[in-house]
């Protein structure tokens, strides 16, 4: 394990679609390496021979019964986002010429 | 106080109204909360009517269900149809959700009344409720200290006399350590026991919801209630709910009951003394009382603060302004995305989805969630050896009593200790409750935890209502 770095923490806000000040970037760096150095740890133990769990209890894919279900209403889904065009979730320009 | 188990009966029994015990919790909360802020939508209507036909079923002539006209608080991390839920969220603020919680339509079905949703720390992240975005809840038996956290809004909201039930959600010990600092019984049943459906997803291999109540009795009737094989959750167990109140004075005679030492471990000496004097209550209800390390406990925090925020940055994706909540106008679609998620979540939500997103990251994947998922599978291998020696654990909840708002907020760390007690429950996916066991030097209440293998609840429960009875007074 590694010390985070400002740039580690820039590079993972960029992932997670977050902007931060320099001073945000800064508070978080701090409060981050705080909480990789305590995992430092699990750095202890022999884990090679360990398999690694994902969830409590794996079982088989629950099936249900192939019957038809109602599902959501779908006015009422779009009543609740942002911005609607004809039935469809509308977002800003993707492709082509911004406006 | 009254529990929920007696005014259900006195409704069937005509001797009260549903409306009348809802007229009542709406009182107290329009009197209470404005100091506590334990509640953040309150369902006046919504809550009436469902009132109205509880008391139409008995004037009918027909049983309404176990929880008959019982006020119950549910955390807004639970989806409600057509009623507010926010998860303490900005980015969720004003979003009426297209459908309900299982649980909720359980509780319903059962004759409880929801008369609204409480407060949280924002998406259950905290240990506090200071990190709502709607402002703190205060803990009823001191306002200048916090109630604990995730489920601090429902714990506030039982332990005041509001409502005689609030349902929670127990990521890392969200239900237990309010419970705990509120003076009140709080459940985390067995993975997959109570179905996630309509729970808002924090960190989904660990989330749980269950009951926070002034009664061990109480607790069972509403797990009873809410518990069960939902077809709509994939992870919930395809089994029916265990019935908890036919074995509820089974006693723990001739049972083995351990003590934890990691379960001790930095906790305060009330503390102490008080997991200590429960253990005596045990053995002399004839429990065997036998002391055990559990070395891989002290893991447990370490690998939760990387998997829980890891499970987190994925389930958090979904907040992009596209289909519900929040949306931040920008030129193009990404910076719509960063926009709408820089505004609409809070400090701490951020810094668990960075932490996540780094724990996943390319390069660090081993290094921390595999390594975390390992330890992960040890910590239940220790669990299942510890099992093999006793039937039960005891330990402490939390590791003090309520602390003062503000102590911990600009030290995440600190406050991420505050659950290390309450942790492993969740990695191993078993049960544990938590019960009232007196007071602190400072006078304010504290929690002795029980825990138990996977589906052990009857014991579990059978065992705390041992505790219950024996606390001291």
């Amino acid at each position: 394990m590694t010390s985070l770095s400002r740039e580690d923490v820039a590079h993972v806000a960029k992932l997670a679609r977050l902007a931060l000040s320099d001073e945000d970037l800064e508070r978080y760096t701090d409060q981050l390496r705080a909480v990789l150095d305590h995992a430092r740890d699990l750095e202890a133990f022999d884990f090679e021979s360990t398999a690694p769990t994902a969830h409590p209890f794996a079982a088989a894919a629950y099936l249900r019964e192939d019957v038809v279900v109602e599902g959501l209403d779908r006015d009422e889904v779009l009543n609740q986002a942002p911005a609607v065009e004809d039935d469809r979730f509308c977002v800003p320009q993707i492709i082509g010429d911004a406006p | 106080m009254t529990t929920a188990i007696e005014l259900a009966d006195s409704v069937r029994r005509g001797e009260t109204t549903a409306t009348t015990l809802t007229e009542g919790s709406l009182a107290a909360i329009a009197a209470g909360n404005g100091a506590l802020n334990a509640f953040l939508h309150v369902d006046v209507d919504g809550a009436l009517s469902a009132a109205a036909r509880v008391d139409r079923a008995v004037a009918n002539g027909e049983d309404p269900g176990p929880l008959a006209g019982v006020p119950i608080a549910l955390k807004d991390n639970l989806c409600t149809r057509g009623v507010p839920t926010t998860a303490a969220s900005r980015i969720l603020e004003g979003w009426r959700p297209p459908y309900t919680a299982t649980v909720v339509d359980r509780l319903l079905g059962a004759g409880a009344i929801p008369v609204g949703k409480t407060n949280l720390d924002e998406f259950a992240m905290g240990s506090s409720t200071e990190n709502s975005a709607f402002g703190p809840t205060r803990n009823p038996h001191d306002h200048a200290r916090v109630p604990g956290g995730s489920s601090g809004g429902s714990a506030a909201a039982v332990a005041s006399g509001m409502v005689p039930i609030g349902l929670g959600s127990d990521t890392g010990g969200s239900i237990r350590q309010p419970a705990a600092l509120c003076g009140v019984v709080g459940v985390k049943p067995t993975y997959g026991m109570v179905s996630r459906y309509g729970l808002i997803a924090f960190a989904s291999s660990l989330d749980q919801i269950g009951p926070l109540t002034r009664s061990v009795a109480d607790a069972a009737v509403c797990l009873e209630v809410i518990a069960g094989h939902d077809p709509r959750d994939s992870t919930s167990l395809q089994e029916p709910a265990p019935s908890l109140v036919a074995s509820l004075h089974d006693g723990v005679e001739g049972r083995t009951v351990a003590l934890v030492r990691e379960l001790l471990d930095g906790a305060a000496p009330d503390v102490e003394a008080a997991v200590n004097a429960s253990a005596a209550v045990l053995r002399d209800a004839g429990a065997t009382v036998i002391e055990i390390s559990i070395p891989e406990l002290r893991l447990g925090l370490s690998a939760y603060y990387l998997i829980a925020p890891a499970e987190a940055s994925s389930n958090l994706a979904r907040y992009d302004g596209v289909r519900y909540g929040l949306r931040v106008d920008a030129d193009d679609l990404t910076m719509m995305n960063v926009a709408t998620r820089t505004k609409g979540f809070g400090d701490e939500v951020k810094r668990r989805i960075m932490l996540g997103t780094y724990a996943l990251s390319a390069g660090y994947y081993d290094a921390y969630y595999g390594r975390a998922q390992r330890v992960r599978t040890l910590l239940s291998r220790a669990f299942a050896g510890a099992y093999g020696r006793a039937d039960l654990l005891v330990g402490a909840t939390a590791p003090t009593t309520a602390f003062e708002l503000g102590a911990k907020t600009t030290d995440p760390m600190a406050m991420y200790l505050s659950d290390v007690y309450t942790i492993p429950s969740n990695l191993s996916g078993d049960p544990a409750i938590t019960v009232p066991f007196g007071s602190g030097a400072d006078g304010l209440p504290l929690g002795v935890q029980l825990l138990g293998p996977a589906r052990s609840e009857r014991l579990v429960f059978a065992a705390a209502q041992v505790l219950e009875e024996g606390a001291p007074r």
